[in-house]
């Protein structure tokens, strides 16, 4: 039976993350109450059968393995296959590679013991809940070598400037990758690849001293390829500034996005916690919002997401704004259109408001006081 | 070998609770929103330090071996210890079901041996209540007792409810009064009792050699040992502690959950209640959505008016629904228009649109099932269409 192997490449992910990033890496933002950005690719390679999975990481990593651990909650703690954390580890004194070509050239052995004979290539910038079985079935009905999985955006926005624009025929045949901003069909960072050929074109970049495999091997390789497009159906959002994080948060407020996203089997999984149920006070009062578990909330939450742990005492008001675990909102705190990252705790009667389009956002673990 | 190992009753049917156990042993039961009774049990354990448990399991008990599984949740998935279920079995020489509380520790002697521990703790899974055993163990070395009871002081007109034991003033244990009419304490036992393993183990030798006894720890290894002037203590216990035998005792103790006191707190971080937690999303609050006093598990869905109740994992609540002083249990989906109060409803029953169950103050709560629901509903056969 042909089978998939993943690879979460993390390298040459551009972000404006800020705050959020002080202490992680982008794919261990947290993100909808308890999950973080690298649970939707990693969720979606397991949910499409996927049972080994290399994740290539250069920095602020700490975060992200604390969360993924033995690769358990995914089901990836496997005697055979499970999940590899690559970081950086240049142990080849004739190393001439450079950029993502590295992770690729020093973790040859990951591709070569695996047993499947395609590779699944993905980010963590693109959220959807979907499987990729279809994309591969595609892949092997066309005996393509590479096919790239693209979305069609309504409405294009500064997120998605960063991402290559697909032209392909009505066979889905690529025409051309390009980086016109106006192609409103977006590549998604997710594609699937023979090993040989990846193998093959990870020699042919580092031979030619190139430091980015998908630009040097694949867009500038085209017209030597045999490349597909899948198209990506359902809700789906890219994600890689402040500013698209809290869009992207608020708009799962809306219940199709959430349902789409979230409740659709198989689900996406993350580290599962033990926290008890969220626990409502008389003074409790909750609308349009989304509250994970842990939680005692004695006050008012409208339209905001809050993440395990939060303590909200009674007179506080939250209202569009992102509250992450472990936070502590005292009584009579204001707080609108704010994002607070984990552990921050805001002192009784503190006011803090920032605007839709530039939220304001406090670091891990700051105290708010007078 | 084993300072204290524990040893689980969690065999027992649960017959009072009607049909909350049709299926389920009565420590599989769920119970605070998420947990099921026997995590109580579970982590007293773990947070006890006591690291080696056998789970002694007869009635209906695929969905307790289930929950227990390696005992990861508790740290108990160990290669030396950990926790083991252990069913009744055949063997050689025959084999039969467990006759009772005090056989079903004889037959397993050659699994407490193993582990040749000097005390052995014998508690049943059908309690909710946050104690440290290690407390217990210490009170028990240092008495150097033979045997020692846990207990909790009960108010005095219900003394007569409880199995009672009389002590003298340093607190050792001259008599067991199963529910007396005439109280002379009202130290009930708690059913917890730490046992000096060889004293233990030679008394369920000799009590499996009386054909005439019923094989209970509470009717017969405690009154013979009493009558051999063992050494037996009482060990005081305050806080909060509760039998949830019947379905009245079932629904309160999930109430006393919303307004916990630090005796019995699911948010207490030094105390955490363990349990396997499943891969819900986080719960969702529509725009009508009205949620106090109340505790709600992740993938709720709520768009109506929850007060007082206790919601486990992917529960659904309508819009112009009222949900008031009830318990719903995983994946009840309660359509518009319903209102339901003082009323526990099975795992995954949805109630159709309209329905309108309230139980008065003085009746006991109902439990619904699919059953009453057909009832109900004889023309869509409970489900909505």
């Amino acid at each position: 039976m042909n089978t998939m192997m993943g690879l979460i490449n993390l390298e040459h992910e551009h972000h404006y993350f800020h705050e959020l990033t002080y202490f992680r890496n982008g794919a261990s933002i947290p993100f909808a109450g308890r999950y973080r950005m690298i649970d939707f690719p990693l969720s979606n390679m397991t949910n499409s059968n996927i049972k080994e999975v290399a994740i290539f990481t250069r920095n602020k990593y700490r975060s992200l393995m604390d969360h993924l651990g033995t690769g358990e909650h995914w089901e990836l703690d496997r005697r055979n296959g499970g999940l590899f954390i690559l970081p950086p580890d240049w142990n080849d004194p004739s190393d001439i590679s450079k950029g993502d070509l590295q992770f690729f050239h020093n973790n040859r052995d990951y591709f070569e013991r695996g047993k499947s004979s395609y590779v699944l290539i993905s980010g963590s910038q693109f959220i959807t809940n979907s499987n990729y079985k279809a994309a591969f079935k595609l892949h092997l009905e066309r005996n393509a070598d590479i096919t790239l999985v693209s979305t069609q955006v309504e409405s294009l926005k500064k997120e998605h400037e960063p991402y290559c624009r697909i032209d392909a025929d009505e066979d889905g045949w690529v025409r051309d990758i390009t980086n016109d901003k106006k192609n409103p069909q977006v590549f998604t960072g997710v594609y699937i690849i023979n090993k040989d050929l990846l193998m093959d074109l990870v020699d042919e970049c580092i031979a030619h001293h190139q430091g980015d495999f998908f630009t040097a091997a694949i867009q500038e390789n085209q017209s030597k390829l045999k490349i597909q497009t899948y198209q990506n159906e359902g809700y789906s959002a890219f994600i890689n500034s402040i500013e698209s994080f809290y869009r992207h948060n608020m708009n799962l407020l809306k219940e199709e996005n959430y349902l789409d996203l979230f409740y659709k089997q198989p689900f996406i999984r993350t580290k599962v916690s033990n926290h008890p149920p969220v626990t409502y006070r008389e003074k409790a009062m909750v609308k349009r919002s989304i509250i994970a578990d842990g939680c005692v909330v004695d006050g008012e939450v409208n339209s905001s997401v809050v993440f395990r742990g939060v303590t909200v005492e009674s007179g506080a008001v939250i209202k569009d704004s992102i509250i992450m675990q472990n936070c502590v909102i005292e009584e009579g705190v204001y707080l609108e259109n704010v994002i607070l990252d984990k552990d921050v705790h805001v002192t009784a009667g503190q006011k803090l408001i920032g605007s839709k389009n530039k939220p304001y956002a406090v670091a891990k673990r700051q105290v708010v006081t007078t | 070998m084993k300072e204290c190992i524990g040893m689980l009753l969690a065999g027992g049917e649960g017959k009072r609770l009607g049909a909350l156990t049709n299926n389920i042993a009565k420590p599989a039961v769920p119970f605070g929103g998420k947990y099921r009774i026997i995590d109580f049990t579970l982590s007293n354990c773990a947070n006890s330090g006591i690291d080696t448990l056998g789970v002694l399991t007869q009635y209906s008990p695929l969905e307790l071996n289930k929950h227990i599984g390696n005992g990861k949740p508790w740290d108990m998935d160990r290669q030396n210890g950990g926790v083991t279920i252990l069913p009744p079995y055949t063997a050689k020489h025959g084999g039969d079901w467990y006759s009772g509380t005090a056989d079903a520790i004889h037959k397993n002697i050659h699994f407490i041996d193993q582990y040749d521990p000097e005390y052995v703790l014998v508690i049943s899974g059908d309690h909710i209540y946050q104690m440290d055993y290690q407390k217990l163990l210490d009170h028990h070395k240092q008495s150097k007792a033979d045997a020692t009871i846990s207990v909790v002081p009960v108010p005095w007109e219900e003394a007569s409810r409880f199995g009672i034991l009389n002590t003298t003033d340093q607190s050792r244990i001259y008599e067991f009064d199963e529910k007396p009419e005439h109280p002379q304490s009202n130290l009930a036992s708690m059913g917890i009792y730490m046992f000096t393993w060889k004293k233990l183990r030679s008394y369920l030798m000799e009590d499996a050699k009386q054909g005439s006894s019923s094989h209970d720890f509470g009717k017969d290894i405690i009154p013979a040992m009493l009558s051999d002037n063992c050494r037996m203590y009482a060990y005081r216990f305050e806080g909060y502690w509760k039998d949830v035998g019947t379905v009245q005792s079932y629904w309160e103790a999930n109430m006393d959950l919303l307004d916990e006191d630090w005796s019995l707190s699911l948010n207490n971080k030094k105390w955490r209640v363990s349990t396997n937690d499943s891969n819900f999303p986080p719960q969702y609050f529509g725009t009508n959505a009205v949620v106090k006093h109340s505790l709600v598990k992740s993938g709720c869905w709520v768009n109506g008016t929850v007060i007082s109740s206790v919601l486990f994992k992917d529960v659904e609540v309508d819009s112009n629904s009222l949900i008031q002083k009830s318990i719903l249990h995983p994946g009840v989906k309660v359509s518009k228009n319903c209102i339901l109060e003082r009323v526990i409803v099975m795992e995954n029953i949805v109630i159709p649109e309209g329905t309108n169950i309230r139980i008065g103050k003085e009746e006991e709560p109902l439990v619904v099932d699919q059953q009453l629901i057909t009832e109900m509903f004889p023309l869509v056969g409970g489900e909505v269409v």
